[in-house]
C-alpha cells in the first residue's frame, strides 16, 4: 500500500468517524435541551423534529398574537364533539359545582381545585385567535389563570419535563413541555368573551395553548399530571394526537 | 457546426458515425450535478407537498380573507368539492375519511427538505453563476422585440432549434426566475404565516399579507400558478421530446446532430 492511499484512507476514516460522531453529539444535545418530541419515531420523526427544535430554540418565549377587542369574531364556533358523556353530564345538571381539577406527579403539594377555587386566584385575559388545523379560524376573549399560577401553587420539581393534561371525555388527553407549560398566555380558561365559557367552546374548563393549533386547547380538563418522562402514559408518543396520526407538537 | 449557445464547456466533440447516411452527433453536458438533483428532489416534495396538501385543503375547502373565517362566516369562495369533515356543508350527502393526520406529516417534513434543498441551489446558483449564465436573459434578448419573437414562435409551436435545446429561450429564463425567486418564496412565506408559533415570533410575516385566512388563500392561488407552471414545464417538454429532455436533465448530457461543414 502507498503513502498516500493510506492516507487516503486514514483520512476518510477519521472523517467518517468524525461525522457518525458528531450525528451522535447532535443527537445527545437535542435530547439534553428537550429539542426532541416524544413521537420522533417513524419515517415522519425527521420533519417533526426539525419543527420542534427550531421553534424551541427561535421562539422559546414569544408571545402568541393578541387583537384588539374589535377584532373579535361575531360568532366563536363551538365545533363538533361526540355527545358528551354520562359524567360530565352530570357535573353539567348540577351547574359543575363539583367540577373539580385535580393535580398530581412530579409536585410538592397535590391537590384537587374546584372552579370556584380557580376562580379566586388573580384573573387573566388575552384575546387570541383558535386556529384548527382544518384551517378555520376565529378570535375570542379567553379568561381564566395562568397555568403557570397553579403550577407554582403545587411546586413542581425542577426536573419536571413536561405536563399532562386529561378531559373528562374517555382517550382525550394532551401533553406540553415545561416552555409552554409555564409560558404566560398558556391559560386554565372558564371564561370567554366577558362571560362563562360556553360547552360547545370547552367550559367549563379549557385548556388554552394559543402557540399551537386548536387541537392543543384540549376542552373539559379534570386533570394534570407533572412527568418527566411521557413514555408511561398512552402508547408513550406524548398525547392521544399523534395514536390518532397526528403531530404531538401543533406550534406549526 | 451548430451554434452552441451559452453552453457549458463541451464534455468533448465526438464524432461517433461518419457515415453519409447517418448525421453525426455530438455529446456536451447541459446540466451540473447540482442542478439535476436539486430538480429532482424538489419534484419528489413538490408531489408529497401537492398530495398532502390537497389532502388537507379538503377538510376545508372554503377560502376567507383576512384574519378568521369558519363555517359561520360568509367565506370569499369555495371549491364544488365534498369534505373530511361533517362540519363543513358542501352538499354532498357523504363525508370523505379523514387524511389529515398523514397529509399534515408529510406535507412539513417535504416542506422542510424541499426548503433545505432551495437553499443549497440558491447559494450554489448566486456562487457559481448558474442564475446569471443561465437564467439572466442575455443582453441580446433583454429587448421586447427579442421577447415577442419568443411567444410569437411558442404560439406557432415551433419546435426548438438545435441551438435552444442546449441553453433557454428568454421566456423559460424569465418563466424560471418568476418559478424560483417570486413563487416559490411565496409558498413558503404563505406557509409559514400559517403557523402559529412561527408568526409569534415573526408577527408580521402574517399581518402583512393580511391575516392568518389571506395567507392560507394566498397559499392556494400560488399553489394553482405553481401547478400551472408544472402543466406548462411538462407539456413543453413533450413538445421538445419527453425521453431526451428528461435524459438529459438525469445525465446531465445532451446528444444533438451536428451540421457538417
Amino acid at each position: 500500500m502507498t503513502d498516500l492511499s493510506r492516507r487516503k484512507m486514514i483520512i476518510s476514516g477519521l472523517a467518517a468517524t468524525a461525522g457518525v460522531s458528531g450525528l451522535g453529539v447532535a443527537a445527545h444535545l437535542a435530547e439534553k435541551y428537550g429539542l426532541v418530541p416524544p413521537d420522533h419515531g417513524g419515517i415522519y420523526g425527521l420533519g417533526e423534529t426539525l419543527t420542534y427544535a427550531s421553534q424551541r430554540l427561535l421562539a422559546r418565549q414569544s408571545l402568541a398574537r393578541e387583537f384588539p377587542r374589535s377584532q373579535i369574531s361575531n360568532r366563536p364556533l363551538a365545533n363538533q364533539i361526540a355527545p358528551p358523556s354520562e359524567a360530565f353530564r352530570r357535573l353539567q345538571a348540577g351547574g359543575f359545582i363539583d367540577w373539580r381539577l385535580s393535580v398530581d406527579g412530579m409536585v410538592d403539594r397535590p391537590g384537587s381545585f374546584s372552579l370556584a377555587q380557580l376562580k379566586t386566584y388573580p384573573s387573566r385575559s388575552q384575546i387570541t385567535e383558535v386556529a384548527c388545523e382544518e384551517g378555520w379560524s376565529y378570535i375570542a376573549e379567553w379568561i381564566g389563570v395562568p397555568l403557570s399560577h397553579v403550577l407554582n401553587l403545587v411546586g413542581v420539581h425542577p426536573q419536571a419535563r413536561y405536563v399532562v393534561y386529561f378531559s373528562i371525555e374517555p382517550d382525550w388527553w394532551d401533553s406540553m413541555d415545561m416552555a409552554d407549560a409555564m409560558h404566560p398566555q398558556t391559560f386554565l380558561t372558564y371564561g370567554m368573551n366577558g362571560d362563562e365559557l360556553p360547552v360547545g367552546n370547552g367550559g367549563p374548563l379549557r385548556m388554552r395553548v394559543p402557540r399551537q393549533l386548536g387541537y392543543k386547547s384540549v376542552k373539559f380538563i379534570t386533570h394534570l399530571t407533572v412527568t418527566d418522562n411521557l413514555k408511561r402514559f398512552g402508547k408513550g408518543l406524548g398525547s392521544a394526537a399523534p395514536e390518532a396520526g397526528y403531530a404531538w407538537y401543533a406550534g406549526i | 457546426m451548430a451554434e452552441l449557445g451559452s453552453v457549458q464547456a463541451p464534455l468533448g466533440v465526438g464524432v461517433l458515425r461518419s457515415a453519409s447516411a447517418i448525421p453525426a452527433t455530438m455529446v456536451s453536458s447541459r446540466h451540473s450535478v447540482l442542478v439535476r438533483v436539486t430538480h429532482w428532489i424538489i419534484t419528489l416534495c413538490f408531489f408529497a407537498l401537492l398530495v398532502s396538501g390537497v389532502e388537507i385543503l379538503i377538510s376545508h375547502p372554503r377560502f376567507y380573507w383576512g384574519e378568521t373565517g369558519t363555517v359561520l362566516t360568509t367565506p370569499v369562495f369555495k371549491l364544488p368539492i365534498p369534505s373530511s369533515r361533517a362540519l363543513v356543508p358542501t352538499g354532498y350527502g357523504y363525508v370523505l375519511p379523514d387524511q389529515n393526520g398523514w397529509s399534515r406529516h408529510l406535507h412539513f417534513e417535504a416542506a422542510w427538505i424541499l426548503v433545505l434543498t432551495g437553499l443549497l441551489y440558491a447559494i450554489f446558483g448566486f456562487f457559481t453563476g448558474h442564475f446569471r449564465k443561465n437564467l439572466l436573459p442575455g443582453k441580446a434578448d433583454r429587448s421586447w422585440r427579442a421577447f415577442s419573437t419568443a411567444i410569437a414562435g411558442h404560439l406557432r409551436f415551433q419546435r426548438p432549434t438545435e441551438a435552444e435545446a442546449q441553453s433557454y429561450n428568454v421566456l423559460q429564463r424569465l418563466t424560471y426566475l418568476l418559478v424560483i425567486f417570486v413563487l416559490f418564496p411565496l409558498i413558503i412565506w404563505t406557509g409559514l404565516a400559517m403557523s402559529p408559533t412561527f408568526v409569534s415570533a415573526l408577527p408580521s410575516t402574517v399581518t402583512l399579507l393580511g391575516g392568518r385566512q389571506s395567507a392560507r388563500t394566498l397559499h392556494f392561488f400560488v399553489t394553482v400558478a405553481l401547478v400551472f407552471f408544472l402543466l406548462v414545464h411538462v407539456v413543453m417538454i413533450c413538445l421538445a421530446g419527453f425521453w431526451g429532455r428528461t435524459r438529459t436533465m438525469i445525465t446531465g448530457r445532451i446528444r444533438t446532430r451536428m451540421e457538417r461543414t
